[in-house]
């Protein structure tokens, strides 16, 4: 057991030095010079110059890339051109923004897609079943900042207009420890739109493996048995069918955790996702390289415990 | 083994007659697709998916014709005509526009035209591109293994688990948006998922004893590959891959949200979207809501479709094509011919 | 499908198929021929810390003409010989001499002319049709490769294969699904047949089929064998089959040769312990003699093939083992009294008119001491 995980700590550790490998690479090739850039427009070539050695960005490539992997190693990871602070310190303001998202959303779309996906299952073919598999099919056929927009379009705008200011519009994020109400209610519209829609895909999984556990042998034992179905659906089917779930769950919070682009652009959220995307457009190379450190390292992390999950659960598992 | 030797049983005893042997007998024996065919005529959902997909696939062929029949062009903002006195935009219905104009006096309509192109065009090239690609590398992956495999089963992980939509946005503001760039961008991401299942399949197809056998009789390792296991994971492949266009449409408008995919002036559902949240607030409603049914209505076509064919494609669903064939049967009534489909099925696993 | 009422194939043209005379020209040798499977564990890269040894030292010979059967038990190895006698399996050692040519070590690409004189048929009628092909296709397949002939041909020579085993050629086009199990193997033999081999391997045709379709595909092989000219090794637990289609039986527990005799020879006087017993255990049709025969059960499980016993591998289950069994490996070769041509690799051979018990003599020891003891008390105890 204890050699499967570390040998899945070990790819983990791989398949995180390409993807930092490839952000380096890449914007070494994109960003022309970011000394120039930061000297800003009244730059003298000295000026210049100066902000390159003091940057290291004179050194050859290959130097450049080991002392960025070293001083990774050691938790630096530098500092913003743009908003001259430690990339920890951004980083730091940012990420709590993710987890109020992920979690906040993870609770409800798992509670929502369980609830639909075990209500289709035990009554196939019936009106319930079909309802799910509409919700289904809508929600992964909308894309994310389709709902969102309609969401804030309902909700915001629609009430607003008429004198209900419940939701605010987009934009607005306060921290948990200032305002937890004010919290929650900049974050109900968020959290809805990331759930809605991930929640069709866990409908449609629970649904799935709780019918597939519902057709095996010991079930249909249990219900000869007498035990009613209620007990049979929730103390025995769901044990066994839960897995694939509690480990789509792990991936899918990993993902949101390392920023929700989409969401956040569309509404304003000053998480790991709308930061990233305007550190590309102002070329911030450090600050991307540290959100894409931090993302992928938690998909990668969860992952792992993904697999050690999976192996704890299935025996079979751990002999690979 | 049965003792009546012209008894023949497909699992529905009602249709064990003497017709049913000879029409068993003269059968060429339907090849799997076949039945498959006859199995989503008979589905309505389907039929109704097709219709979706289909009408967006006209509205993009004839988006010039609308341009043309509508007197409007999609790309030159027209402040004068397409503007109210107070510089707002038309809303549906009037001054010529049928869906309303946007805030620089476009078409919406001919907009959606015109966008419903790109979204197929890259929609569907991007998985096209993906599956055959995602199909070759699987089979090789997983024929092949040792070094090969442990490779590329490496490479597909970690694609999947790159952050994609992070990453589209960093190779896009390299290299700069573009539409074959953003239909790389998508293929790339794709072949990934294609890859793993043609991967898995191909490991368990691989230890059948047809492929020894095919060994045996001096196959080589190409022809194994794309002859015999290739027909045997189609299936898969064929859901899969009609399931992935829909997520290619929807990453592709994605992408033009976020202004990283193809640039203006070239209209998109994506950009419209972003220019409705972005300039005019949410007051003029119909050109963000009509791009949106658009996309809503591609992507549910072609997600009702996938679904709908792996239904067909799966044998195990046998029983509901059968009742539905029972049910047209008797709409035809006693006397009439039944329909083709009502035949003993070729594809039934037989007995003893 | 039912099978079509069809007992005995008339072979086309009508004529009888000339007497089958096995020639003493060896076809195949297989020389010394070593498998192992290894055992690899490891972290991130695997190392090999043990293997399964399925074959271990085979040395035989098939002569032109004639059917060579091969017994065992189940993981005795005769389906991995088999596999490395088609090069299916490459050899660990040894080597496989193919009309005087050594093909053990020969690339795909060299190997490729030869399969066309090698062929082989496999036990599973459902796994070793590709379903997703049609009948006629797999049949070609074999002319396909081989470039041997244009499509319309070889439909032609693909229906003519078909009649020959008694397919119906209009069903060209099906699907393997459409057959019953007996049909399926029919078409495996059409796919074997397809290039005129010299040499077929039959890796237990019909061990997967109902017994009365069993006849109908073993009369097939052997009416095929004298109309073409072919050599057969047949690979079989059944022992009834093997002695009717067999000329010469090779014995084999654990990867290794433990008896070779003609037929007839072997049947009637087997000389190894392990023979001796299969044969015992075999039905017979006479109810008195099935009750006048003597069984011999043999004791213990068959040893793992990772592990096997030092010297003599039999040993273990052995009645007649001693000392020298478990220390030194009997080789293969003709005891005194036996007719050239009967090997036997046993230090102790079973003589004529010996009537073998299974039990090891140590389990002999504790039964005699148990009954004794037991007798003693129930004298004392008073019954």
């Amino acid at each position: 057991m204890t050699r499967f995980i570390i040998r899945r700590v070990l790819q983990g550790i791989v398949t995180l030095w390409v993807i930092v490998t490839l952000v380096f690479v890449l914007f070494f090739m994109a960003s022309p010079d970011p000394a120039r850039l930061l000297a800003g427009k009244a730059a003298t070539l000295r000026l210049v110059q100066s902000i390159r050695v003091a940057l290291g960005l004179n050194k050859p490539l290959w130097q450049q890339y080991l002392g960025y992997l070293g001083r990774l190693c050691t938790g630096n990871l530098g500092e913003s051109y743009k908003l001259h602070e430690p990339v920890t310190t951004l980083l730091g303001q940012w990420v709590p923004v993710d987890i109020s998202l992920a979690v906040g959303a993870g609770i409800i779309w798992l509670i929502l897609g369980l609830s639909v996906g075990i209500l289709a299952a035990r009554r196939p073919r019936s009106v319930w079943d079909r309802s799910a598999t509409v919700f289904v099919l809508s929600g992964l056929s909308t894309p994310t900042f389709i709902l969102g927009l309609l969401l804030l379009y309902l909700f915001y705008y629609i009430l607003t207009t008429h004198g209900i200011g419940i939701f605010p519009g987009a934009g607005t994020w306060t921290p948990f420890h200032v305002n937890p109400l004010q919290w929650a209610r900049d974050l109900i519209l968020p959290w809805l739109t990331l759930a809605l829609i991930t929640a069709a895909t866990y409908a449609r999984l629970s649904r799935s493996s709780l019918l597939e556990t519902l057709g095996e042998d010991y079930i249909r034992t249990a219900r000869a048995k007498g035990l009613s179905e209620r007990r049979i659906v929730y103390r025995h089917a769901l044990r066994a069918a839960i897995t694939p779930i509690v480990t789509q769950f792990g991936i899918d919070l990993a993902t949101v955790l390392g920023g929700a682009i989409i969401t956040e652009t569309v509404f304003g959220l000053p998480g790991l996702g709308q930061n990233v995307v305007n550190a590309i457009s102002r070329q911030d190379l450090p600050v991307i390289e540290g959100i894409v450190l931090v993302a992928a390292a938690f998909i990668v992390a969860a992952n792992i415990v993904v697999d050690a999950l999976y192996a704890v659960v299935d025996p079979r598992v751990r002999l690979t | 083994m049965s003792l009546a030797p012209f008894e023949i049983t497909t699992g529905h005893p009602e249709e064990t007659s003497l017709e049913a042997v000879e029409s068993a007998q003269a059968i060429e024996g339907r090849s799997p697709f076949r039945l498959a065919l006859a199995r989503l005529r008979t589905d309505r959902m389907a039929m109704v998916a097709l219709g979706m997909i289909v009408l967006m696939a006209l509205l993009a062929i004839l988006a010039p014709v609308v341009s043309i029949l509508t007197g409007h062009n999609p790309y030159s903002p027209d402040l004068v005509n397409g503007t109210n006195a107070f510089g707002q935009p038309y809303g549906p219905g009037q001054a010529g526009f049928i869906l309303g104009s946007d805030n620089v006096g476009r078409d919406v309509l001919v907009r959606i035209a015109y966008g419903a192109r790109i979204s197929l065009l890259v929609g569907v090239l991007a998985t096209l591109i993906a599956t055959i690609g995602g199909t070759v590398l699987g089979l090789v992956s997983g024929y092949f293994g040792g070094w090969i495999d442990a490779l590329l089963a490496r490479l597909m992980d970690t694609v999947l688990s790159f952050p994609y939509v992070l990453l589209a946005i960093v190779l896009a503001s390299v290299f700069g948006s573009s539409l074959p760039l953003t239909i790389g961008v998508i293929a790339f991401f794709s072949w990934a998922a294609i890859g793993r299942i043609v991967r898995g399949q191909t490991l368990s197809q691989k230890e059948k004893e047809y492929v020894e056998a095919a060994r045996s009789i001096g196959a080589g390792s190409f022809r194994i590959m794309f002859v015999d296991i290739l027909p045997n994971l189609i299936a898969p492949v064929i859901v899969l891959g009609t399931l992935l266009v829909p997520v290619a449409i929807v990453f592709e408008a994605t992408l033009d949200y976020l202004g990283v995919g193809v640039g203006p002036p070239t209209p998109t559902w994506g950009n419209m979207l972003a220019d409705a949240q972005g300039s005019a607030g949410f007051g003029a409603w119909w050109f963000w809501i009509f791009p949106s049914i658009a996309l809503l209505i591609t992507t549910l076509g072609f997600n009702l479709l996938g679904d709908s064919v792996r239904d067909a494609l799966d044998p195990r669903t046998e029983r509901i094509f059968a009742m539905r064939r029972k049910a047209t049967a008797a709409a035809v009534g006693p006397g009439g011919s039944a329909p083709a489909d009502s035949e003993p099925l070729a594809g039934e696993p037989a007995p003893s | 499908m039912p099978e079509p009422v069809l007992v005995e194939l008339p072979p086309p043209g009508g004529k009888t198929p000339p007497a089958r005379r096995p020639s003493a020209e060896t076809l195949l040798r297989v020389e010394d021929v070593v498998k192992h499977f290894p055992i690899k564990r490891g972290i991130l890269f695997k190392r090999q810390i043990g293997s399964v040894q399925a074959v271990e030292g085979v040395n035989l010979e098939v002569h032109r003409g004639e059917t060579l059967g091969l017994v065992g038990e189940t993981g005795c190895g005769k389906s991995t010989l088999a596999r490395c006698i088609t090069r299916l399996h490459p050899l660990t050692s040894g080597r496989v001499v193919f009309d005087g040519v050594d093909i053990s070590r020969l690339s795909a690409r060299q190997m490729r002319p030869y399969r066309r004189r090698l062929q082989m048929i496999f036990q599973d009628p459902y796994g070793s049709l590709n379903p997703r092909r049609r009948v006629g296709s797999i049949i070609g397949d074999p002319l396909a490769i081989h470039g041997v002939a244009e499509s319309s041909e070889r439909k032609r020579r693909v229906q003519e294969l078909m009649e020959t085993v008694g397919l119906n050629p209009e069903h060209y086009n099906r699907f393997p699904s459409e057959f019953s199990g007996g049909q399926r193997q029919r078409i495996g033999v059409a796919r074997a047949l397809a290039l005129r081999p010299t040499l077929i391997v039959c890796d237990e045709p019909v061990s997967a089929l109902d017994v009365s379709v069993q006849a109908q595909i073993i009369n097939l092989l052997e009416d095929l064998q004298g109309e073409f000219g072919l050599t057969y090794v047949f690979i079989a637990h059944d022992l009834a089959v093997v002695e009717h289609v067999s000329d010469r039986v090779a014995v084999m527990y654990l990867g290794k040769v433990v008896e070779l005799a003609d037929t007839a020879e072997l049947f009637g006087s087997p000389r190894h312990p392990y023979t001796a017993a299969l044969l015992s255990a075999s039905m017979v049709a006479d109810p008195e003699k099935a009750r006048s025969s003597h069984r011999v059960v043999l004791y213990g499980d068959v040893p793992s093939p990772i592990n096997p016993p030092t010297g003599c591998r039999f040993h273990t289950r052995c009645p007649k083992a001693q000392s020298i069994c478990s220390a030194e490996e009997p080789p293969l070769e003709m005891k005194p009294g036996d007719p050239p041509g009967h090997l036997t690799a046993c230090h102790f051979p079973v003589q004529r008119g010996e009537t073998l018990v299974g039990a090891t003599p140590e389990f002999h020891q504790a039964a005699a001491d148990f009954v004794a003891t037991s007798q003693g008390t129930a004298a004392e105890g008073g019954g």
